[in-house]
């Protein structure tokens, strides 16, 4: 009997100890995951930065003026336009 | 010796050994009852102040959603900015740190130093919204009572050509005008908190529990083509500049889909910078203003009669010698009659745009059919387009129409309409005869219209309009190489303290193209071109024909024109009209 009680608070030690150590190794995991969001929401934010920096570099009135102005290009004449006739919408 | 030895027998009152144990028990008694008290009565209270110690509530930002145009190009995005704020009776500041501060924050240190003089004020913002990395220069200063706080600011890469689409923000992000007003509850987010414990390090190490879940904003695709609009808005403001007109607008229509591609206001201004801003550069004359459209109506008035039977294409009417008195008013033309002593058809009223034909062929009809189409063709009533401030035009009564109304109703006087009412009632003849719903939000398939001309009155009519653009009708400037273009000029007197103003027009085109499949319906207005010219075919029509040749290139339209250069006419070549 006693022999049992203890085995059993053997086990009760371990379980305690095991206990102790998954709660701190949640925790410590759970820290990472809050960096990792943490990082995911500043890329976020860096896409968005990213996306309007591109947008201005982008802005048709910009492209227009260097095509023109820097590399002299020109809307072709019509009469040098081959439609080509395709089978699906010109554009999506 | 023995009576030395054995303890001395003192013999105490019995009373004051049980004095004591009373005493030890109501002393448990009172700790007990406390601690019953305690449990039971203010366990909420206690634990809240017990978990303070360890677990925080913390924000969860949200931020507002992107507008993108149609092709996914970023029209309206919010970044992260802060706003440094200060307590003034917690700053205490050396005059070397607080020039640093006014260099950062490009104030002028008076400025600054008479906002920290304000003692009495608890909280006054130093600079609002400012980039994070110049908010974090401010940090490294260490100035105590100075603070920050996190917060979005809205930008707009297309800036003064997309201003009146998108409208912009407050600092309090949300929408304030356009499309940012209309759409704020697809739009804002919502921002949301949770509870979390936080370590000794202040490092969060378990999430308790979520209060309330952040709602980012959701994204908007709109129907706006930047491309097109880009092109739009670069053709008005040539054509503004060089008529001098007080203000312009345009809009351009997908006619399969209903979907606003382009809308663009001159005079305008920069959304991000919105300093000094007047209220004629805020307006949405697309939207919110309307107008006498003038003789851009001829063509439903037309329409009716020929979908009633009354008249066809070929019917002549007598529009010599040139005027037309009903009651004590007469209607004029402005050029000199058709052929052969003013006999026109139908279709060469709408050619050379004959108030006196128009006219004549509205008395042919009972008001009620006009006033019944005008409504079906959207007039007086709100687009519906879900933006703000939309109006709704002025279509009276039909039962109050005199007869001299009726007739000038025909080719659009005494009857107020906006641009965008407009360019959508045009989509009945390039939609054989139905009405398509508008939308300013990316659908991208074709929309169900509504009918209200026969589709073979619709194709004549396209005919009649085809005509006007031709050499000897009145805007053969509207042309362009390579598609066939159809469309109705307008060159309407303003109205003023209730009289028809002197030498103020407003000058429009409305046309679509190409004429064998229609794709796009554009519609251009003036308001008071003021350099000589003013008529709809010399002033709007060009602004029409540049933006459509661009626009169909962009879509690829296939050519169904002869690809000859356009001659253009001289001086006094066109047609002209008065309305």
């Amino acid at each position: 009997m006693a022999k049992l009680n203890l085995l059993l608070l053997l086990v009760l030690i371990v379980c305690a100890l095991g206990l102790v150590t998954s709660q701190h190794e949640s925790r410590k995991l759970f820290t990472e995951l809050e960096r990792e969001q943490e990082r995911a929401r500043a890329l976020a934010v860096e896409f968005g930065q990213l996306q309007l920096e591109s947008s201005t570099w982008g802005l048709h009135s910009r492209v227009e003026k260097i095509a023109t102005g820097t590399l002299g290009m020109r809307a072709p004449d019509p009469r040098r336009v081959r439609m080509v006739q395709g089978k699906a919408e010109p554009r999506p | 010796m023995s009576a030395a030895s054995v303890p001395m027998m003192v013999r105490l009152p019995a009373w004051r050994a049980r004095l004591a144990v009373a005493l030890l028990l109501a002393a448990f008694v009172v700790l007990a009852g406390r601690s019953v008290y305690l449990q039971s009565m203010h366990t909420g209270f206690l634990q809240e102040k017990g978990e303070a110690r360890y677990s925080r509530v913390l924000e969860v930002p949200a931020t507002r959603g992107r507008i993108v145009d149609r092709n996914g190009e970023a029209l309206a995005i919010s970044t992260p900015v802060k706003s440094v704020w200060a307590i003034p009776e917690d700053v205490n500041a050396t005059p070397a740190q607080l020039k640093s501060l006014a260099a950062l924050l490009s104030l002028d240190p008076r400025e600054l130093a008479r906002k920290f003089s304000e003692e009495e004020r608890e909280f006054v913002y130093l600079k609002r919204q400012i980039p994070p990395e110049a908010a974090a220069r401010v940090l490294e200063l260490g100035i105590a009572g100075i603070h920050q706080q996190n917060e979005y600011r809205r930008y707009y890469p297309g800036g003064e050509t997309m201003a009146h689409v998108i409208g912009f923000t407050g600092v309090d992000d949300a929408g304030q005008e356009g499309i940012e007003l209309a759409q704020q509850a697809v739009l804002a987010g919502a921002a949301g908190s949770r509870r979390v414990i936080k370590d000794r390090l202040g490092r969060i190490v378990e999430d308790v529990e979520s209060i309330r879940a952040a709602q980012d904003g959701r994204d908007l695709t709109l129907a706006i083509d930047s491309k097109i609009q880009n092109l739009a808005f670069g053709a008005l403001k040539a054509a503004v500049d060089a008529h001098k007109a007080k203000a312009g607008a345009i809009v351009v229509l997908d006619v399969r889909t209903g979907e606003v591609l382009a809308l663009a206001n001159l005079p305008t201004y920069n959304p991000n910078n919105r300093a000094r801003l007047t209220g004629a550069q805020l307006r949405n004359r697309v939207m919110t203003d309307t107008f006498e459209p003038g003789s851009t109506l001829k063509p439903f008035t037309v329409g009716l009669a020929i979908e009633t039977g009354r008249i066809t294409p070929q019917t002549v009417i007598q529009t010599g010698p040139g005027a037309l008195t009903i009651a004590n008013y007469t209607i004029h033309d402005a050029h000199a009659g058709g052929n052969a002593g003013g006999a026109m058809s139908a279709a060469q009223v709408i050619q050379k745009s004959s108030n006196v034909g128009a006219a004549k062929i509205a008395l042919s009809m009972p008001r009620e059919e006009m006033h019944d189409l005008f409504k079906r063709v959207g007039f007086g009533a709100a687009p519906r387009l879900g933006f703000p401030g939309e109006a709704t035009g002025r279509v009276r009564e039909a039962k109050t129409w005199r007869p001299v109304e009726q007739a000038t109703m025909a080719y659009g006087h005494g009857i107020s309409v906006s641009l965008i009412q407009l360019a959508r009632a045009y989509t009945v003849f390039a939609r054989d005869g139905e009405l398509a719903p508008l939308s300013l939000v990316k659908t991208g398939v074709p929309a169900e219209g509504k009918r209200v001309f026969a589709p073979e009155v619709a194709r004549a009519l396209r005919d009649m309009l085809e005509a006007a653009v031709q050499p000897g009708g009145t805007a053969p400037r509207a042309r362009i190489v390579g598609w066939r273009v159809a469309g109705k000029t307008g060159t309407a007197h303003k109205q003023e303290n209730g009289g028809y103003a002197g030498h103020k027009y407003v000058s429009s085109f409305v046309g679509f193209a190409p004429v064998s499949d229609p794709r796009l319906v554009i519609a251009v207005m003036m308001d008071e071109p003021s350099a000589g010219q003013y008529y709809g075919g010399q002033v709007a029509a060009p602004v029409f024909s540049q933006v459509m040749q661009g626009a169909l290139r962009l879509l690829g339209a296939p050519y169904d024109a002869p690809l000859a250069p356009i001659e253009l006419p001289g001086e006094g070549d066109e047609a002209k009209e008065n309305t």
